[in-house]
This record gives structure tokens, C-alpha cells and sequence, in this order.
């Protein structure tokens, strides 16, 4: 890692016996953007209020530019947070929202008057400089929050599921809004979310979290592709997960056997001894339909329903032992109901995790 | 159709009927009798129906004529309320010094002798100054309570001019007691604003605990609970007990009969009414503003003065208004606990309702606390719309 930003060494929360953040490590670059992504209760907020100063942690310590911040008060970490709520001071018009920053460090008003203009460019508002917060669409909101945790130029920004009060398109367009900033002025980014493709979208790097811990951390391809747990495989996107035991080697993968004693060859991150349980995994849009028979990977199977969903046609399959999810192109509208297929999977969309 | 909502609007009607009565009967009459009274003057015109016909157009700079004396001789001699002649005399004297030995000394001829001539009754019956009284006092309705309830009197050609010194007290006693309530206020907001913010910070069983506890003043009867001061504030009482005892004063400090025990309980009695409107403010202020504000780097006073306290001024202007026009009508504890120099305007008023029987000054008096306090109202009114309109 280039420019270590942010490192949490240890950290544990604990409110009574219950520990929602758990001896979690976690190393966050300068200029990095990071989703922090997991169900609900699963201590993202937490984690990022620790950051930000508004709980300590019960053990463990977090350091920022190399120093432990423990002791250091919210108001002097210099952190910019966006709050889920927006959390704007509904006595200010925006443009002294975004003032209040600066103000508060002293900066002068020419100065002050002059970077407001140009983040309200930023955020393109500048025709609502003098609104008051109540007056503003819960998006224009959303962007008054962003540009007033921006303006001062913090070390880090902080956002807790920021885009989650928003509708459909608008999120879409925010996403790609604060990705752009990101781009451009190079800012270090925690962000957290419970929408996973919101977190595929927008980061370098994901941590996927699960009662208090990390099961995972990569980018989003590393993520999606191959997942390495059971949890992750399963949040992340839908999936298809068979069972089954390490049965030598395929190539530069292994040969899993069905608890049926048949074989798929997969692929593996890492050297599997045999015997091994393991659970296959493959991805609902890796899988095609025909009918031709021989060759590895491919199970007969029957189509059980057929659904249309806009951009993709999602096809249950019944093998016997398994139901199969598969997406196919939406004009694949040959499958009917009842229709006996063979499902084909290639070995490099199928992954191994262990169990 | 129409029918059926003309029934509606009717039962409407008839279900709030019980409460209109009973406002009407117990609320807009008493206050307006109260405040027709206040500029009522019928006491002479009541008694003195012919001598008011005979002195229309009699020049009041030449003596009065034989009619004028006749008639006042009928009316007087007609009066048969003893009571009603003592507010007449009242009146006339009160316009007029001499009236009350003048008017014993007539009803006292006239009982003895039918219609004498007024003028050998008494001398003082030829001079037109106690005529010009008679006449000044005919008309039925008057500004001299209202005026003498500012300290405010007409002189003899009818311009206002100030009542002289040792007749006024009214305005003395007026602004004490706007400083008295202002005192207590300012005591209530010191010490609730901090105390909403503690019960809002606080949760579950302690947060009850702590509203009960400010609460509790307001399900005690009001003469309890100043009685209850009465005995902590005396001079062996408990505050001077302990400060005594711990050597801090050599003697016992006063704290009551005097303005501080006065501020004292009259703070303890109206803290509610502060605390519970800052109170309601402050938990409908979102929490994470705080955190907002220290995370855009305020420090905790600042983040206080710049964000907490201007959201929360609404309550503390409603915690205040309503413990300023509380207080300034406060009559039992002042009188319990002050001493002389800590009479409020209510005591005064209590004086002329009960003590004197003088309705039109009782009345006047409070018109001009009701126009006070409406003021006040409209300028919060005011400034809270103009609150508001930021949405
Ligand atoms: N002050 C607190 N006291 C006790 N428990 C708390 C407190 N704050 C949070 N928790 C608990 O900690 C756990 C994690 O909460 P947290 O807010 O970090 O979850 P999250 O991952 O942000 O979830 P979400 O996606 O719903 O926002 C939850 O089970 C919550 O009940
Ligand atoms: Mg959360």
C-alpha cells in the first residue's frame, strides 16, 4: 500500500457483552475510496462514528497519518462526515451550511465567499446559495451535505449510506457524481452502504463486513469473481452454491465431486487437499442453456419457470439435487417452462470456497 | 343533501355549544364587565337624573342657578340607597375636597326640612366650583381610572398631566413589578435552559425522574408549596440553619419579606413552564447536528452557540413569555413572602377589588396589564412567524 492513511489496529466495540465491532483490522490508503458493505446491525456505522470521534473503541487503537486519534476530539480530527439524515443546520441558508466549516477555522470572509462559490460549482448549486435546507430536494440535500464535508478540504470523508433516502436514478447519478469528485481531487473515502452493487459501482476497495468483522476485503472484482467465503459469495450478487469434496486436480484448478459422485472442474485460489469440503460457486449469468450433449461441467436439467425481467431473463432450474438460478439474455425467449436443457458452465466461472 | 349538512353543521354547532357558554359566561363576561368598569362613571349620573337636565347649558364660570339647586334638593332627597350616596360623595370628593362634609351636612337639612334652599344650607352651594365637579362627574363614561392607573390625572381645563408625587403609585409599583418578573425569568432560563438540556440528554428512568422532579411544583397547591418556602427561607429556617452552621455568614442572611425570597420561590413556582417548552425544543433537534458541527471542526461551545442555542430560541422565547405574563399577575407569593417594598400590581389590584370596592380602578388597572401582556403576545407572535417562514 502506497500511502497508509488510516489504519485500525485491533479494534473492538463493545456496548455491554455484546461486541459489534470485533478485534477488526483494517488498512485504508491515502486517496483510496473504500465501501464498508454488510447487513444490517453488522457494525458499519459503528466502525465509522469510531472513526470520526463519536465513540471510542473499547480496545484496540486507530491511527490516521501514523498517529492514534484516541484522544483527539471530533472537532480537531479534521474529517469531513456525510451524514445518512444530511444532518443540515436548518437555521442556515446553504451557503453558510457550507461556510461553517471555514468559519470555524478561522478563515477569512473573502475567502470563505470564494470557496463556497466554487464547491457550490462542484455540486452545481449554485442558484440555491441563499435557500434555506427545508427548501431543497432530499438530492440537492444530499449534495449541500457532500459539498459542506468537502469544502474544508478534510483528510478524510466519511459518508454513512448517504444516498440511501434517495430514489432510484438519483442515487445512480450521485454515485457516479461523487466517484467523479473522487477522481478529481484525489480524496480518501469511507463509505458505507448495505446496497452492493451501490459498493461494486463506486470503490477501489470493499470490506465486506459480518457481525463485527471483516469476511472479506478486495475490489470489486476480487469481491464478485471470487468470493471467499460462503456469507460473502451470497451477499454479493446472487449465486449458485453446490457442495462437495476436493477430488485431485483439473488443470490449474481442482476436480470437486458431487455428493451424487459426479465432477465439475473449478477454479481455486489456493491449493485444496483432498478430500476438503467445499462449496461451488457460479454465478447466475455464467451459466448457459443447450442441448447438446458431452463435455465437462454441464447438468441436465428442467426448466421450472421462466421470468422476464427487463434487462435479463431469470430462469429456475431444477437438477434434481439442486435448483439452479440462471440469467440469460433477454432474447433467449425460446425456454419454456418444462423444456429439458442441459446447463454449461465454463471452469473459470466456478469457484471454490472452502466450508 | 343540504339537508343532511344543515343537520350536521347543527349537531356541529350544538356539541361545542356547552364550551362556548361556558367561555362566554365565565371568561368574555367577567372580562368585560371588568373592563367596562374601568371607564364606567355612573355613580353621580345614577342619582342625579334632574339636576343633570337642569345644568345642560349653564355657563360653569357663573354661579348656578335656582333650578340647578332645586333639582339637586328633589334628587338628593330621592335617593334612598345608602350606599349608592357614599360612592356619589366618594366621587365628588375625590374631584372635589370638601364634598363629603358639604353632602352630610345637606342630606342631614334635608331630612329635617322639605326642599330648603340649598344655598342657606350651606354657603359653599353658591360657589361654582363645586357645581363645575358635579357636572364633570355626569358624564357616563370617564378616562380617570385608566389615566390614575398610569399615575395620570386631568387638571382643572382637562389636559393630562402627570399626578403629583406623593399620589402616585401606581407606575412605581407597575414597573416593580415588570422587574420582579423580568428577574424571574431571567432566573427560570438560567437555570431550566440548562436543565432541559439535561433531562434531554438523558434516557429511560432518569429522564422521568428528572421531569418529575421539575413537575412536581405544578401538582402541589400554590399556598403549599410557598409555605413550604416560608419555612425553608426564615431566619432559623433551613438555608440559614446550614449556612450558619458551616460558618459561612456569622448571622442569618434575610431572605424573606424581601425581593430575593420573593425571586427565590417565584422561580421555583415557574420553572416548569420554562423548562417543559425548551425541553419539547430541544428533542426535536436532531442529535447528529451536534455531531455535524463538531465534525466540521466547532468546538463544543462553539457548536453550542452557533447551532444548539439559536435552534432552540424558540422555546426559550415561548419558556419566557410564559413565565413573564405569569409572573407579572403573581399575587399569593409576593404577599407571603415579600415585604412591603415587594407588592405587585396584582396585590394593588386585589386592594381596590376587595379592600375599597373600587371596580373602576381595580378594573383600569387590569386593562392596562391585558394590554401589556397582549403586546407582548403580538411581538412574539411576530417574531415567530417570521421563524417560520424559513420552513
Ligand atoms: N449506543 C448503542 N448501545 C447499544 N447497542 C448499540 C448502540 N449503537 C449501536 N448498537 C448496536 O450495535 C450493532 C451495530 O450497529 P451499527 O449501527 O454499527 O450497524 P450498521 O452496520 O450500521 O447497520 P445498518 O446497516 O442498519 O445501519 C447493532 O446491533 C446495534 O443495535
Ligand atoms: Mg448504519
Amino acid at each position: 500500500m502506497s500511502d497508509l492513511r488510516i489504519r485500525f489496529d485491533h479494534v473492538t466495540k463493545c456496548y455491554g457483552t455484546l461486541c459489534v465491532v470485533d478485534d477488526l483490522e483494517l488498512d485504508i490508503a491515502k486517496g483510496e475510496f473504500v465501501s464498508l458493505l454488510g447487513p444490517s446491525g453488522s457494525g458499519k456505522t459503528t466502525l465509522l462514528m469510531m472513526l470520526a470521534g463519536f465513540e471510542s473503541p473499547t480496545k484496540g487503537r486507530i491511527l490516521v497519518d501514523g498517529e492514534v486519534i484516541d484522544n483527539t476530539p471530533t472537532y480537531k480530527r479534521d474529517m469531513g462526515v456525510v451524514f445518512q439524515s444530511y444532518a443540515l443546520f436548518p437555521h442556515m441558508t446553504v451557503g453558510d451550511n457550507i461556510a461553517f466549516p471555514l468559519q470555524m477555522r478561522g478563515i477569512g470572509k473573502a475567502e470563505i465567499a470564494e470557496r463556497v462559490t466554487r464547491v457550490l460549482d462542484m455540486v452545481q448549486l449554485s442558484a440555491m446559495r441563499d435557500r434555506w435546507p427545508a427548501q431543497l430536494s432530499g438530492g440537492q440535500q444530499q449534495r449541500v451535505a457532500l459539498a459542506r464535508a468537502l469544502v474544508f478540504e478534510p483528510r478524510v470523508v466519511l459518508m454513512d449510506e448517504p444516498l440511501g433516502a434517495l430514489d432510484k436514478n438519483l442515487r445512480e447519478q450521485m454515485q457516479l457524481d461523487i466517484r467523479a469528485l473522487h477522481n478529481r481531487l484525489g480524496l480518501t473515502i469511507v463509505f458505507v452502504t448495505h446496497d452492493q452493487s451501490e459498493a461494486l459501482t463506486m470503490s477501489d476497495r470493499i470490506a465486506v463486513f459480518n457481525k463485527g468483522k471483516i469476511e472479506q476485503i478486495g475490489s470489486p472484482r476480487e469481491i464478485y469473481d471470487h468470493p471467499s467465503t460462503r456469507f460473502v459469495a451470497n451477499f454479493i450478487g446472487e449465486t449458485n452454491l453446490l457442495e462437495g469434496i476436493v477430488d485431485g486436480a483439473a488443470g490449474n484448478g481442482v476436480r470437486v465431486r458431487l455428493p451424487d459422485g459426479r465432477h465439475i472442474a473449478a477454479a481455486a485460489s489456493d491449493t485444496l487437499a483432498d478430500g476438503q469440503n467445499v462449496l461451488v460457486s457460479i454465478r447466475p449469468e455464467r451459466i448457459r442453456l443447450d442441448d447438446l450433449h458431452g463435455g465437462t461441467n454441464q447438468l441436465a436439467a428442467r426448466i421450472t419457470d421462466s421470468v422476464y425481467q427487463g434487462n435479463h431473463l431469470r430462469i429456475q432450474l431444477d437438477e434434481g439435487a439442486h435448483n439452479f438460478v440462471v440469467h440469460l439474455d433477454r432474447k433467449a425467449a425460446q425456454h419454456q417452462p418444462g423444456a429439458e436443457v442441459m446447463a454449461r458452465f465454463q471452469p473459470d466461472d466456478c469457484w471454490v470456497i472452502r466450508s | 343533501m343540504s339537508a343532511s349538512t344543515g343537520t350536521g353543521r347543527f349537531a356541529a354547532v350544538a356539541l361545542i355549544a356547552p364550551l362556548l357558554v361556558f367561555i362566554a359566561v365565565f371568561f368574555i363576561w367577567p372580562l368585560f364587565t371588568v373592563m367596562s368598569q374601568s371607564v364606567s362613571d355612573t355613580a353621580v349620573l345614577n342619582l342625579l337624573p334632574r339636576t343633570a337636565q337642569a345644568a345642560k347649558g349653564w355657563d360653569p364660570e357663573s354661579p348656578p342657578t335656582v333650578e340647578m339647586k332645586t333639582a339637586l334638593a328633589e334628587d338628593l332627597q330621592a335617593v334612598e340607597d345608602r350606599q349608592a350616596l357614599g360612592d356619589m360623595t366618594r366621587r365628588l370628593n375625590s374631584a372635589q375636597p370638601g364634598f363629603r362634609t358639604l353632602m352630610s351636612r345637606t342630606t342631614r337639612a334635608l331630612r329635617k326640612d322639605d326642599l330648603p334652599d340649598l344655598g342657606e344650607v350651606d354657603e359653599r352651594w353658591n360657589q361654582p366650583v363645586y357645581w363645575q365637579a358635579i357636572v364633570g362627574a355626569l358624564s357616563p363614561t370617564t378616562d380617570r381610572y385608566l389615566l390614575a392607573a398610569v399615575d395620570l390625572e386631568r387638571d382643572v381645563s382637562g389636559n393630562i398631566v402627570a399626578m403629583p408625587e406623593e399620589a402616585s403609585a401606581n407606575r412605581t409599583i407597575m414597573l416593580r413589578t415588570f422587574w420582579v418578573a423580568a428577574l424571574v425569568t431571567l432566573c427560570c432560563l438560567a437555570i431550566g435552559f440548562p436543565y432541559a438540556m439535561l433531562i434531554a440528554s438523558t434516557e429511560g428512568w432518569k429522564r422521568q425522574a428528572l421531569l418529575g422532579a421539575v413537575l412536581l411544583p405544578l401538582w402541589t397547591s400554590l399556598l403549599v408549596r410557598t409555605a413550604a418556602w416560608f419555612i425553608i427561607l426564615q431566619d432559623n429556617g433551613l438555608i440559614n440553619w446550614m449556612l450558619t452552621g458551616l460558618n459561612i455568614t456569622s448571622g442569618p442572611i434575610p431572605l424573606i419579606f424581601n425581593r430575593t425570597g420573593v425571586v427565590i420561590a417565584m422561580t421555583h413556582v415557574l420553572l416548569p413552564f420554562m423548562v417543559l417548552p425548551i425541553y419539547s425544543v430541544l428533542l426535536s433537534i436532531p442529535d447528529n447536528l451536534m455531531k455535524a458541527a463538531s465534525s466540521l471542526g466547532a468546538h463544543p461551545m462553539r457548536a453550542f452557540l452557533r447551532v444548539l442555542l439559536p435552534l432552540s430560541l424558540r422555546g426559550i422565547a415561548s419558556g419566557s413569555l410564559l413565565v413573564f405574563m405569569t409572573a407579572i399577575g403573581y399575587y399569593i407569593t409576593p404577599a407571603l413572602i415579600g415585604g412591603a417594598g415587594d407588592q405587585m400590581i396584582s396585590s394593588v389590584i386585589a386592594f381596590y377589588a376587595t379592600g375599597s370596592a373600587n371596580w373602576g380602578m381595580a378594573g383600569a388597572l387590569g386593562v392596562v396589564l391585558l394590554a401589556i401582556t397582549i403586546l407582548l403576545y403580538a411581538v412574539y407572535g411576530r417574531l415567530s412567524s417570521a421563524e417560520e417562514r424559513r420552513g
